[in-house]
């Protein structure tokens, strides 16, 4: 089992999500993480997905996603090429005298502290998958309430591999 | 004009004749306008059968067949003829009325999600908000059901929406579907390379599948084969790529198959598979086609190539297309060896049947009345025992079709597929041949038949018994046999009598001949049963 990620480009059309997310489901493929979200041409999204499998599934999922009529184009972000980024948010019990310790935890990740109530704290931290698994080992002696994480959204590094720019045409 | 004119237009210029369907409310206004056209209605019994016709149209034109049926139950009922195209690749466009869009989601009387219960079996789908939108919708849908890798493709529409006006109707031209290039044309320098694997093969074989039917590549890949004398076998989809009794055709392959088409892929040293899937009653074992040989895939869609057996030589692209390219290329493939030692296989094999004589023989009755049937008649396969039969022993000419289900294995397919024919190819004799099971899940079609004067014949070979279930009863469970005694089947010369259709019956061998010239005598329908042994196997 090895883990890719994918960026795609589709139709910012109703019902592409769930096409996508149906040929996962239908074809027993796994969904790690996926993101969505317009481009700076309206008529398009981008969807980054995080999947796993053998080489041959990881063939098969690139094959059928590019096989959707609403897919424009799919390409494989490789780590070494690749800007990924993913936040997270972390509601952690706090009172008073917890407080400064959980903050000094948050300045060194470079994580903000987006809201303060007399018991907790929401943490919010932006970065790659690796800081964030670290943040939260780091939080592992405090109260954890909640955290959501978005998944991982990423763009190929350079101008190299732009296979299709966002314009209006 | 209001959005069902306007959709009517669209199949207007699609060039659509017939529309397959089943009325209900949500799809009346479709159904008014269509009054004012010159396309054929036909009432179809159940909304399965729908889909199933317009397969048949589109497997003689080549062109997307349409159905037209109603919400709710229409809809649903209409999803097993969509997942049979699917299986297949055969365009279809269904056109599905909805409740008021205002009222989508509601759960309201006949309301039912089409779109996304069909989402695994279509093509693409369209749910239709804003009925200006219908023309670009409509240009698409025929675009995308016979293009790249063909399919159904459905078009849900809200009663409001086909009863809203509708100002100004153009047809477009052409199609902008910047997310949607499907790749025809082969690459260059994989079809070098497909030359040079095939002048250095000493036992090349083709193996073509229903791909081939689908982009009318028959002359092409037949021209090909004749011309570098390189013998050709087919998948169940594949069959009338070449006539039956063509030397270069070794026929079907598959555990149903004949043993020497198999041994020729086994044995193969460059095998050329080309619009097929290489799937598991085709291939049972991929690995064996990949280990100790050369496998070049050709096929329209990507997604089929490396996912059961992976080739050595991959080529995207439409078969005519690649044929068309392979044709430019000159060279000699030295096979004439390779070719003896498969006509030797073929002399050897023993029919093993031992037929029980007071019965009709099904082997030799197929055999028989294909080889009376006229030079571009069509053959529509059932399914079950019948279909390994047709398959096996069907003798389909140079100009002959040969249809059946394939993929999904839809039982009650032949009736309907045959009707959709016979409408879209008035002249041709069509023939559906079908077991008992498969019989009894089309026959209320034939008061179809007899209401649009649809002439097709109809043999429905009788061994009281779903016989494909009982033979694998018979040897997984030792002829415990459950739930495939058909006892309470209609006396069918009674019912062609109910449906006022001549009948013929067979019941053994003696006057086989005699009976099927009656059979095929007139272009009319006809329901013909033959007693087959109940515990006959294929």
């Amino acid at each position: 089992m090895q883990k890719k990620v994918f960026q795609l480009l589709t139709n910012n059309t109703s019902g592409v999500l769930s096409r996508i997310t149906g040929l996962f489901s239908r074809r027993g493929y796994n969904i790690e993480s996926i993101t969505a979200g317009v481009t700076s041409n309206p008529e398009y999204s981008r969807i980054t997905i995080v999947t796993s499998g053998d080489d041959e599934i990881l063939e098969q999922i690139e094959k059928q996603l590019a096989k959707l009529e609403d897919v424009r184009n799919i390409k494989e972000l490789r780590p070494e090429e690749s800007v990924y980024r993913e936040l997270i948010m972390i509601k952690v019990r706090a009172a008073a005298e917890q407080r400064q310790s959980i903050i000094a935890v948050a300045d060194i990740f470079r994580a903000k502290i987006v809201d303060v109530a007399p018991d907790s704290l929401i943490i919010e931290l932006t970065g790659n998958q690796q800081k964030i698994d670290a943040f939260i080992g780091l939080l592992d002696g405090y109260d954890v309430l909640e955290q959501a994480r978005t998944g991982i959204a990423g763009l190929g590094r350079g101008t190299e591999h732009i296979a299709y720019v966002e314009d209006t045409e | 004009m209001i959005g069902a004119d306007a959709i009517i237009k669209c199949l207007e210029a699609e060039g659509v004749t017939t529309v397959f369907g089943y009325p209900g409310v949500a799809i009346t206004p479709f159904y008014n306008s269509i009054l004012d056209s010159h396309i054929r209605t036909i009432l179809i019994r159940t909304e399965q059968n729908a889909a199933h016709a317009a397969s048949g149209v589109s497997r003689l034109t080549g062109k997307p067949g349409v159905c037209a049926v109603t919400s709710g139950p229409g809809a649903t009922n209409v999803i097993t003829g969509i997942a049979t195209a699917f299986a297949d690749s055969i365009p279809l466009i269904c056109i599905t009325g909805q409740v008021n869009s205002e009222l989508l989601g509601s759960d309201v009387f006949q309301e039912a999600d089409i779109t996304g219960a069909v989402e695994s079996f279509v093509k693409y789908s369209y749910l239709v908000k804003d009925a200006a939108e219908i023309p670009r919708i409509f240009k698409e849908a025929f675009y995308i059901a016979n293009s790249g890798r063909k399919g159904p493709v459905l078009i849900d529409i809200p009663i409001d929406v086909q009863n809203a006006p509708v100002t100004k109707f153009k047809y477009p031209e052409e199609v902008a579907l910047r997310t949607y290039k499907p790749t025809v044309k082969g690459h260059a320098v994989q079809i070098k390379k497909v030359i040079s694997e095939l002048k250095k093969a000493k036992r090349p074989l083709i193996c073509a599948g229903g791909g081939v039917l689908l982009s009318e590549a028959e002359g092409e890949l037949r021209a090909f084969a004749e011309r570098h004398r390189i013998p050709v076998v087919s998948t169940m989809m594949g069959i009338g790529v070449m006539p039956t009794d063509h030397p270069l055709y070794f026929r079907m392959v598959g555990n149903n198959g004949k043993a020497y088409a198999n041994r020729a892929m086994n044995e193969s040293d460059v095998l050329v598979m080309v619009g097929a899937r290489v799937a598991d009653r085709a291939v049972n074992q991929p690995d064996l086609i990949t280990k100790d040989k050369v496998l070049i895939h050709m096929d329209v869609d990507p997604a089929e190539i490396g996912k059961n057996a992976g080739p050595t030589i991959p080529l995207v692209g439409d078969a005519k297309h690649i044929f068309g390219d392979l044709e430019k290329e000159d060279f000699t493939c030295s096979c004439e060896e390779w070719l003896e030692t498969l006509n030797t296989y073929r002399r050897e094999l023993k029919r093993r049947r031992s037929p029980n004589p007071d019965y009709v023989d099904p082997a030799e009755f197929i055999e028989r009345l294909t080889d009376r049937m006229q030079e571009d008649s069509v053959y529509v396969a059932d399914v079950g025992q019948n279909q390994i039969w047709s398959c096996g022993y069907a003798k389909v000419k140079e100009r002959a079709k040969f249809l059946t289900s394939g993929g999904m294995g839809t039982m009650g397919y032949s009736i309907p597929a045959a009707m959709g024919a016979k409408i879209a190819a008035p002249e041709r004799q069509v023939v559906a041949v079908c077991g008992d099971g498969s019989f009894q899940m089309s026959m209320m079609e034939l008061a179809t038949m007899r209401q649009h004067d649809v002439p097709v014949k109809i043999v429905v070979l009788k061994n009281n018994y779903l016989g494909m279930v009982r033979q694998y009863q018979h040897f997984t469970y030792k002829d415990n046999y459950s739930v495939v005694d058909l006892s309470g089947s209609p006396d069918l010369e009674k019912l062609a009598s109910a449906y006022d259709l001549p009948f013929l019956r067979l019941e053994n061998m003696d006057k086989c001949d005699e009976v099927i010239d009656a059979f095929l005598k007139d272009d009319a329908s006809v329901l013909m049963e033959c007693l087959i042994d109940p515990m006959d196997l294929v």
